[in-house]
């Protein structure tokens, strides 16, 4: 008797809780378009690479399954363990050279309002809207002896005019074109985290007798940590992949940017060069699996600045 | 307030501020030459013949009339293969970024305002394939466009450069916070369909957050290089940054017929044009990506 009022009561309400249910699962549907170009473009690539990476192929013998051995001579190669160390380098150089400029920018101008500090604003963005490539190629013509505009540049000044693309200083040179290109958005990222701060803890703090240098480093840089934590991620994943401005320079400077300079151009090279694509694939996983554990590492590192969990 | 009465009768505070902000403002100048004088040479070098080129001042004007002439040689060089490389990269940017951004829209508003079973598992999965990098992906899709026989067709860079996890990111922050629960919930009460409130009630509220998320795809993709040189060997079909790379491979390495270093410098000049265009009258949906980013 019991047993059957509670059916009752219940039937109705299970309908109409599985019927809300049901309209839940039509997210399914709006993400459905965006899962098909996942599959198609992120998973089954990964797939196919580490597929391609397990095997070996040879004018002689075909395709065969070798297991790791790709993996084990991908670690042993003095060219891509170069690559990496390489891109490791530009990572620790570049990184912290590119965020101290927007730093130091972004606290600047928010400190002022001026059409000066407008216009800067603007200006320091702007090398942002070129393209990596059209970027790289400017600077190419900059640096090239034969043009002389960096020579130019240095003769008004009183300096000698160091040559940009010998192997001593291309690394110097790949710094200083990402550093402009990029720089500019590192500091939009800032600023627009900065002007999200609530003003009256500046003033809080001002009554507490804080100067200008204090409160810059006490409250502003601890509060703008999370925005930084995501645009190191970014930089980090960004100069790990580094390629396009090493390719780019190689046309005016082959002598001092060899085709393995760096794992992404390593990879390019054994593909497109040399047919080697089994390795190729191998070398791009690689890399893959190094920037993924390396993002997530630095992300797990900082956990309590991004406040990510 | 009271920081101000404080100050006033301090002649010296006051001197030291006074350096400071002027100090400051030297500090702007120098960074915003470093980041313009590149760019200020690129407009001066395109107005320049090859012999002034290499001849003239590097920053001055010398006979800017030469910039028509250097148009009338990018018709003329290669059949005027210059105007199909940037036809092409204005095609592949707009289909691709009007692809992915719809897809963003779709899937955004799905993660945001329904809670299917599996979504955070998926989201989650998302948010990871924003850390994978896109290059390490090219190599392999190239292999994958070839087995199709895909390579050398508008479609091995379109069809790729659909993937946009951020823009997924960006848009269910977004929707999350400008389109309210209630708003939907009245819809449903007068009777409309799951997709007609999405369509007529959510996404005119989404506007600013759309065109962020077609700026940020469709200049993605008109700057990608690795996957259209990888993928793209036919020259009509190459889209502008591959193109003038070429040109510049050629013209470093080349024999004086094919130097056409004048060519490359106007070309290049043009190309970002619509680029620089967009942002100084965009600037707000620029920055727009940057912000919705960090507002979680």
């Amino acid at each position: 008797m019991t047993t059957h009022v509670i059916e009752a009561v219940d039937a109705p309400r299970r309908t109409r809780r599985s019927g809300i249910e049901r309209r839940q699962q039509v997210g399914w549907l709006f993400i459905t378009p965006f899962l098909i170009v996942f599959a198609v473009f992120l998973v089954f690539p990964l797939g196919y690479a580490f597929t391609m990476s397990l095997s070996s192929s040879t004018l002689a013998g075909g395709t065969q399954f070798v297991g790791a051995d790709n993996y084990v001579k991908a670690f042993t190669d003095p060219l891509f363990l170069g690559g990496i160390r390489r891109v490791a380098l530009f990572a620790i150089i570049m990184i912290p050279t590119q965020l101290g400029i927007a730093m130091l920018a972004a606290l600047v101008i928010d400190s002022l309002s001026t059409w000066v500090s407008k216009l800067s604003r603007l200006l320091m963005f702007a090398p942002y809207a070129i393209p990596v490539v059209i970027g790289a190629l400017m600077w190419s013509f900059l640096y090239s002896p034969r043009f002389g505009p960096a020579a130019t540049l240095f003769d008004l000044v009183g300096l000698q005019t160091p040559n940009f693309l010998a192997a001593g200083s291309i690394f110097g040179s790949l710094v200083n074109v990402v550093t402009w290109q990029w720089s500019g958005y590192y500091m939009i990222v800032i600023y627009a985290s900065l002007r999200a701060i609530d003003p009256a803890i500046y003033e809080a703090a001002r009554i507490d007798g804080a100067g200008g240098l204090q409160i810059a480093t006490r409250i502003k840089l601890p509060m703008i940590s999370s925005s930084m934590v995501m645009v190191i991620t970014f930089a980090l994943i960004g100069t790990l992949q580094f390629f396009t401005e090493p390719t780019v320079l190689r046309s005016i400077a082959s002598g001092s940017l060899p085709p393995e300079y760096t794992p992404n151009m390593y990879a390019y090279a054994l593909a497109f060069s040399y047919s080697q694509f089994n390795y190729a694939a191998t070398i791009a996983f690689s890399l893959g699996i190094l920037v993924f554990i390396g993002s997530f590492g630095f992300l797990f590192l900082t956990r309590k600045q991004s406040g990510l969990k | 307030m009271t920081t101000t009465t404080l100050t006033t009768p301090r002649p010296h505070a006051r001197a030291r501020e006074g350096g400071r902000r002027l100090g400051s403002h030297a500090l702007l100048v120098v960074l915003a030459l470093y980041f313009i004088i590149p760019i200020w040479w690129l407009v001066v070098a395109a107005t320049k013949s090859t012999g002034s080129l290499f001849s003239s001042p590097a920053f001055w004007f010398d006979n800017p009339a030469a910039f028509f002439t250097n148009v009338a040689g990018l018709f003329e060089h290669q059949g005027g293969i210059y105007w199909q490389w940037l036809a092409n990269s204005f095609v592949y940017a707009f289909t691709a970024g009007i692809g992915a951004t719809v897809i963003a829209v779709l899937a955004g508003y799905g993660f945001a305002k329904y809670r299917f079973r599996g979504r955070g598992f998926v989201f989650g999965m998302i948010l990871g394939s924003v850390m994978v990098p896109l290059t390490a992906l090219v190599i392999p899709t190239f292999m994958l466009l070839s087995q199709y026989g895909l390579i050398n067709t508008a479609w091995a860079v379109i069809l790729p450069s659909l993937l946009n996890p951020f823009g997924v990111y960006l848009m269910r922050v977004y929707i999350q916070d400008a389109v309210p629960d209630e708003l939907m919930e009245a819809a449903r009460i007068d009777g409309a369909g799951e997709v007609k409130t999405f369509i007529t009630i959510v996404v005119p509220l989404l506007k600013p957050a759309i065109v962020t998320v077609l700026l940020l795809s469709v200049v993605g993709t008109w700057n990608n290089f690795f996957l259209p040189l990888a993928v793209l060997t036919n020259p009509d079909l190459l889209p502008v940054t591959v193109g003038l790379n070429r040109w510049l491979a050629l013209s470093n390495a080349g024999a004086g017929g094919e130097q056409v270093w004048n060519l490359i410098t106007s070309g290049a000049f043009i190309s970002v044009v619509p680029l620089l265009l967009s942002f100084l009258f965009l600037q707000r949906y620029w920055q727009g990506g940057l912000t919705i980013g960090s507002i979680k």
